[in-house]
């Protein structure tokens, strides 16, 4: 046993940057929102800033307050208390001047079913108020962007969920609002479509549009924005860059497989960890390193003493799920785990 | 792969507020117009129910009703008008219905759109249906034996008086798509309020028959004095006070019920 691979350590450095709110560089500015419904509270006093051009993704489970949070800002919905500004424009007294501002993708695709691609765009064009030369040169500039010319003049209901997730984006484009929110983009999308719409959104905030996202996937989030707010519970709980955010963590992880189900029930007792998660599925538990070898030594020895069978341990960098879940101390997804995780040895 | 940028330098047109109510309006009338001929399911009820409803009756319960001196052909041609007229508005009510339940509501609200132009669109779009099933009506009821003698002046009495019947019909479908929570019961509001209503008139029985309160009730609905005018206007029957009765009824309703729909969906998607 010798010195564990995937050495990325980074420096301690809790910089979690404090913007001011208001200033010029601030597209969106959100101080103070709460919105209850009856006695239900969403969200419990959020604050946050997006700088133009910029992608900022609101990262957290189902019910967190992230579409509500949407909603508010894309004015289709009143907030109880707090200020949320788009470009300076109050979301709720100049409501036009916002909705002028914005496009809106929203959680479930918002088409006309039985209109053509080509009729989607050209409806909301027309409700965006631009002149018909401009609808008709957008609609074509999109169809194109979006790879949807050979499906133009078919009716949507014929498309697939990709088809229709990028006629979505492309009808929000259609008046090439400078802010984009978008409701879970990529949910239920298959991975090469995902994979596409991460490119566009990506060149989208690349040509100066500034990006709110909501998302339940730490790799969407870690993927694209630029900073990731969590949100859990309707509070925000963590904010930063992806790279801040997986400091706060820590360095490394450790997780450690058990033979069976007794051994990880009785390891739960003995390992003497102040932090860990344990996975009764995998029969795994995952914890935080800070003492290094040491203490990797020291957690096996008392194992060991117990009579406790290893499977298998694991290092790997910390990933935006354990972030979640040391904030939060519950797991939002644990799919792909496996794919992430470096094996070291194998009993 | 070299795709085209994206721009952002689009601006919206300049109009009048008044110009724009008008423009959304028409745009959202021509999305659910296509929708009639895109949705097979809504365009053959379209055209084959009046047909179906007006054998059914010509042929099955005509003869056993009795409108005396008149040919029953001429007697139902009204009826049958008034009643399809009244059942197309139930695609108002399942049309906005199913707006509100999808997201595309939440679409057009964030749009800078005049607020009421969804329902201006999907009750104009009403008409148009309307008028589909109205002319298929009277083209069927020429084929199986229907005299009218009715004038210009009283064809046009007729399609004007269709058009606010339409209308008004339409935008109280509007109200009940607005209050039901679900498609499913939009589909049953039709047949809960409309049907009672076109068969307790004067449409396909003369009401004498009906027990007292019934015919009570069926002598002064407005549907019967829009099926009473109609009549009259089409085979010379008397019209009593039905013609101005019926313009009455149906302005009556536009007035009312048009500004109740826009406020109940202004509350409904408000904020």
């Amino acid at each position: 046993m010798s010195r564990i691979k995937d050495g990325n350590y980074n420096t301690k450095n809790f910089n979690i940057s404090t913007d001011s709110h208001y200033s010029n560089e601030n597209v969106v500015s959100v101080k103070g929102l709460r919105k209850s419904f009856k006695k239900l509270t969403v969200l419990d006093g959020i604050d946050f800033d997006i700088k133009k051009g910029t992608i900022l993704a609101l990262l957290g489970p189902n019910g967190a307050g992230k579409t509500t949070t949407i909603h508010i800002l894309s004015t289709l919905l009143l907030p109880d208390k707090g200020i949320a500004r788009i470009s300076g424009f109050d979301v709720v007294k100049e409501v036009d001047k916002v909705r002028s501002l914005i496009g809106l993708t929203g959680q479930y695709a918002a088409l006309d079913e039985y209109l053509t691609g080509r009729e989607n765009l050209q409806m909301i064009g027309r409700l965006y108020r631009l002149s018909h030369q401009d609808i008709k040169q957008r609609t074509e500039e999109l169809l194109e962007l979006f790879d949807l010319v050979d499906a133009a003049d078919r009716a949507v209901k014929t498309y697939s969920g990709g088809m229709r997730r990028r006629l979505d984006l492309a009808v929000s484009l259609i008046a090439s609002p400078p802010i984009i929110f978008l409701d879970e983009p990529t949910s239920g999308l298959d991975p090469r479509s995902r994979l596409i719409m991460w490119d566009t959104i990506k060149q989208l905030a690349g040509s100066g549009t500034t990006i709110l996202l909501t998302t339940q996937d730490m790799d969407e989030a870690d993927h694209l924005a630029s900073r990731i707010v969590v949100l859990d519970g309707g509070k925000i709980i963590a904010e930063g860059t992806s790279d801040e955010l997986k400091q706060q963590v820590g360095s490394e992880r450790l997780e450690i497989t058990f033979m069976n189900t007794s051994y990880f029930e009785k390891a739960k007792e003995v390992i003497q960890v102040e932090k860990f998660h344990a996975d009764s599925k995998m029969r795994t538990i995952s914890f935080v390193t800070t003492g290094g070898v040491h203490q990797l030594r020291q957690v096996l020895s008392r194992l060991d003493e117990a009579n406790i069978e290893v499977e298998s341990i694991s290092f790997h960098s910390p990933t935006l799920d354990d972030v979640f879940l040391i904030l939060t101390g519950h797991s939002t997804e644990q799919s792909n785990r496996e794919e992430r995780e470096k094996e070291v040895f194998k009993q | 792969m070299t795709r085209p940028s994206f721009r952002t330098n689009i601006r919206p047109e300049n109009h009048s507020k008044f110009y724009w109510m008008l423009s959304d309006s028409f745009v959202l009338a021509q999305r659910s117009i296509k929708h009639i001929t895109r949705n097979l399911d809504q365009l053959f009820s379209v055209a084959l129910f009046p047909i179906m409803f007006f054998l059914l009756f010509r042929y099955v319960f005509g003869g056993a009703i009795d409108t005396g001196d008149m040919s029953y052909v001429n007697f139902l041609v009204a009826g049958i008008f008034v009643q399809m007229l009244a059942f197309g508005a139930n695609y108002t009510t399942m049309n906005l219905a199913i707006d509100l339940q999808r997201g595309i509501v939440n679409r057009f609200r964030s749009l800078p759109i005049s607020r009421s132009a969804l329902l201006i669109g999907h009750v104009g779009a009403d008409l148009v249906r309307n008028m589909i099933s109205g002319l298929i009506v009277i083209g069927v009821s020429f084929l199986v034996g229907f005299h009218p003698v009715a004038s210009v002046t009283e064809w046009i009495s007729i399609f004007c008086l269709a058009i606010l019947f339409s209308l008004a019909i339409s935008w109280i479908s509007a109200i009940m798509g607005l209050i039901v929570k679900s498609i499913e019961a939009a589909q049953w509001t039709g047949f809960i309020v409309i049907f009672p209503l076109t068969f307790v008139s004067s449409a396909f029985v003369p009401t004498d028959t009906m027990p007292g309160p019934l015919r009570f009730f069926a002598e002064n609905q407005p549907l019967t004095h829009v099926i009473e005018a109609i009549r009259s206007w089409l085979v010379g029957t008397p019209i009593g006070d039905s013609g101005w009765l019926a313009f009455a009824w149906c302005i009556g309703i536009i007035v009312i019920a048009m500004p109740v729909a826009t406020w109940l969906f202004k509350r409904q998607t408000l904020r």
